[in-house]
């Protein structure tokens, strides 16, 4: 592999690395759910990355003739997949995050009740 | 037999969709039949699964597309007897908690029913696929049906706290499976379990494999609540209604621990053959933790759903131990161990449901001498506790004993740990039963740790409306589960010869040429694996360990309920030790998302490091 070839993984690894940083120091529950997806979209990254072909085409194979190099449809599918579980788990959470501004009036995950022990 | 390996999947998931589009228009009764009939079916779908499965594994390729000359082209199940025990556990313990939830709810729409019914077909895929990234997809769907479920209380703030939580934690944990399926897919071009298995194992590992078993260990050890991967746990399971917790507690984290060992088995025990010894340290260190940091802290809850939660993560860890000695015996005893556990487990929180129902409230000081009105349920809590503690003829009792057969030269360790761990839960339990039942021990807890206990009386007053108001009398719906749930732990015990059955499905189970040549239609590369031979004697080598194990688990309780009786000096160098550690232990869980995310990330770089310096 060529270096630059490395570079959709160190973004897929950067991409969860910030997503995770950002789960972690956030104030705000929306910010905090909109950093998992920012995670989460390292996933994508790597699965496009995985099947990726160069100079081929989408792998529709209608009108073009046999034989024609295309990405692998396999990844594309596991990645179609993965953003319909992201965006359940997505939905959940703001939810979840809008039932708790409702009754604390506050989105800061520091002022939940703790629960400690 | 292709369409009875899918039926515990489909059926389930048809019957949800079809009361979410009945909605409203059904009466909430005929809502609750259907879904405990549901239910019930799949238990029976399980059964005949495990009758069909005990002579070899059923594989269905969906569509018809069955592997040309060994190479997988389709989806495939491949289910075996431990999978097939995992269905027929999930559904009896979906049917005993929907029965419970009969009167445990006095409105509930029919919405709770789909997400119930979900869970169910969510775990019976899980349990039956043979391709990694359909175990993501179930992995994933059982995970949201759960944390939707988890926080379906939404009036009850602390409910959506811990649902907030548990659903974060976890989506990182899923996120880390699928990259680790993403790069095993990227080095081999295969989904399929076996045919995964068959590629890796034709070359030594290298650094890629390293990182996707890193990624696949760490995802499902989140879910597991293996510590430091357990933050999330006890704030879940803790705010869930009753009839989740069943689930949650009874199965779920278990399956964690079946899907290392499943991908294990089938994927990685290639590759990493010769790093067998490094990563049974790595497995063992672990589950000695979690084992140990389970126990410690259930034994410091006096909030009854706590208490089991963290009951369930210490016997998880026991459960991985029997995985880590990487034995077809401690994997026959880890099967058998996590059933009859969670069955136990399972009773005794519908038992906790039962007192929250009556009395309103969880916290053991103020239920202190309350439950003689239910008087009949302490005998049933100290039975929980017995199976807790590994007690004949309970079937925890020959898990315990095959986790410590297959332990081999480090037996002797093994045992003491399972002893020690079974007995302080099972002593936590003992303690809560005496202090409620017969009301004994100090009304407060002792000086330093009032404010802890005025913390818990503040957060009892912020319990959502549903757990304070006590509430109608306990009916037999309630009871019955219980009674279903000991009894059917206490079955898995008393089956003659069941030991020996367990292991030899567990030595196929492990024999990962046999399962590829099986799952994708070749003839076997490499011999058999030879069953182990076997013999009735290791239920008499573990019986002094389990009368050790009750023995100090009533010395526990009596400790705890009683210890102002004992001299003053002995006392105070006691607590001279122990409430420190305990301080430092409780501080850990601070019940922050942060942290809990934090504490993920800490433990993949940690077991990253290890497997580097390790897998060379």
């Amino acid at each position: 592999m060529k270096p630059l070839e490395y570079l959709p993984y160190l973004v897929a690894a950067w991409l969860f690395l910030v997503g995770v940083y950002g789960v972690v120091t956030s104030r705000n529950l929306i910010h905090a759910v909109t950093c998992l997806a920012v995670a989460q979209s390292s996933t994508y990254v790597l699965l496009l990355a995985i099947g990726f072909r160069r100079d081929a085409t989408a792998p529709i194979f209608f009108d073009v003739p046999l034989g024609t190099r295309a990405v692998d449809p396999v990844v594309a599918s596991l990645a179609l997949t993965d953003v319909v579980v992201g965006s359940t788990v997505t939905a959940l959470l703001l939810a979840l995050a809008v039932q708790i501004h409702k009754r604390l009036g506050t989105l800061d995950p520091n002022e939940l009740r703790s629960m400690k022990g | 037999m292709p369409a009875l390996a899918a039926l515990p999947v489909a059926v389930p998931l048809l019957v949800a969709a079809a009361l979410v589009g009945a909605g409203t228009l059904l009466r909430r009764r005929v809502a609750d039949i259907v879904a405990i009939v549901t239910a019930a079916t799949v238990t029976g779908f399980g059964a005949a699964l495990l009758a069909r499965t005990l002579h070899g594994e059923a594989v269905v390729w969906f569509g018809g597309w069955t592997p040309r000359s060994g190479i997988a082209l389709g989806v495939a199940f491949a289910i075996d007897p431990i999978g097939a025990g995992m269905v027929t556990l999930a559904g009896l313990l979906m049917t005993s908690a929907l029965t419970f939830s009969w009167r445990y709810f006095e409105t509930v729409g029919t919405l709770f029913h789909s997400l119930m019914l979900l869970l169910l077909a969510a775990v019976a895929g899980f349990c039956s696929s043979g391709d990694l990234f359909n175990m993501f997809v179930f992995f994933e769907l059982m995970s949201v049906a759960a944390y939707a479920l988890a926080g379906y209380k939404i009036e009850d703030l602390g409910s959506l706290q811990g649902a907030l939580n548990f659903a974060v934690t976890n989506s990182i944990g899923a996120m880390m499976v699928l990259s680790g399926t993403a790069l095993l897919y990227g080095r081999t071009g295969a989904l399929n379990l076996a045919q995964i298995g068959v590629s890796l194992a034709s070359a030594p590992s290298d650094r890629l494999v390293v990182v996707a078993f890193l990624l696949l260990l760490v995802g499902f050890f989140v879910k597991a609540a293996v510590v430091p991967f357990h933050f999330w746990l006890a704030d879940a399971y803790a705010v869930a209604p009753t009839p989740v917790c069943v689930l949650l507690a009874g199965l779920l984290s278990e399956l964690g621990v079946y899907a290392v060992a499943r991908v294990y088995w089938t994927v990685f025990s290639g590759p990493l053959e010769q790093h067998a010894a490094p990563l049974h340290a790595l497995l063992f260190a672990g589950a000695t933790l979690t084992a140990l940091v389970g126990g410690v802290m259930c034994t410091l809850q006096h909030h009854l759903a706590r208490l089991m939660a963290y009951a369930t993560v210490s016997h998880v860890g026991l459960t991985l131990l029997g995985i880590a000695v990487l034995e077809p015996e401690g994997l026959a005893g880890a099967a058998l161990y996590a059933a009859a556990d969670g069955l136990v487990k399972a009773a005794l929180f519908v038992l906790v449901g039962i007192l929250a129902h009556r009395f309103g409230t969880l916290y053991e000081l103020e239920l202190r001498g309350r439950g003689r009105e239910l008087r009949w349920a302490a005998p049933l809590l100290v039975l929980g506790a017995l199976g807790l503690a590994g007690a004949p003829p309970f079937g925890t009792f020959v898990g315990k004993a095959l986790i410590e057969e297959g332990a081999h030269g480090a037996a002797h360790w093994v045992a003491a740990l399972i002893t020690v761990v079974s007995a302080m839960t099972a002593g936590a339990v003992l303690r809560v039963t005496g202090r409620v039942f017969g009301g004994w021990g100090p009304r407060s807890l002792g000086g330093r740790d009032v404010a802890s206990a005025e913390e818990a009386h503040r957060q009892a007053a912020e319990e959502g409306e549903e757990l304070r108001a006590p509430r109608s009398l306990v009916g037999p719906s309630m009871i019955a589960p219980v009674l279903v749930l000991l009894g059917a732990s206490v079955a898995i015990g008393l089956v003659p010869g069941l030991s020996d059955r367990t292991v030899v499905v567990a030595a196929r189970f492990v024999d990962r040429a046999g399962y590829a040549a099986t799952v994708l239609g070749v003839p076997r590369a490499a011999p058999p694996v030879t069953a182990p031979v076997p013999h009735g004697g290791r239920l008499v080598a573990a019986a002094p360990w389990a009368a050790a194990a009750v023995a100090l688990a009533f010395a526990g309780a009596w400790a705890a309920l009683f210890a102002n009786q004992l001299p003053r000096t002995i006392r105070r160098r006691v607590r001279r030790i122990v409430v420190p550690a305990a301080r430092g232990l409780r501080g850990l869980h601070s019940g922050q998302l942060g942290d809990s995310v934090t504490w993920v990330m800490i433990g993949t770089a940690g077991i990253g490091v290890l497997l580097a310096a390790t897998l060379r």
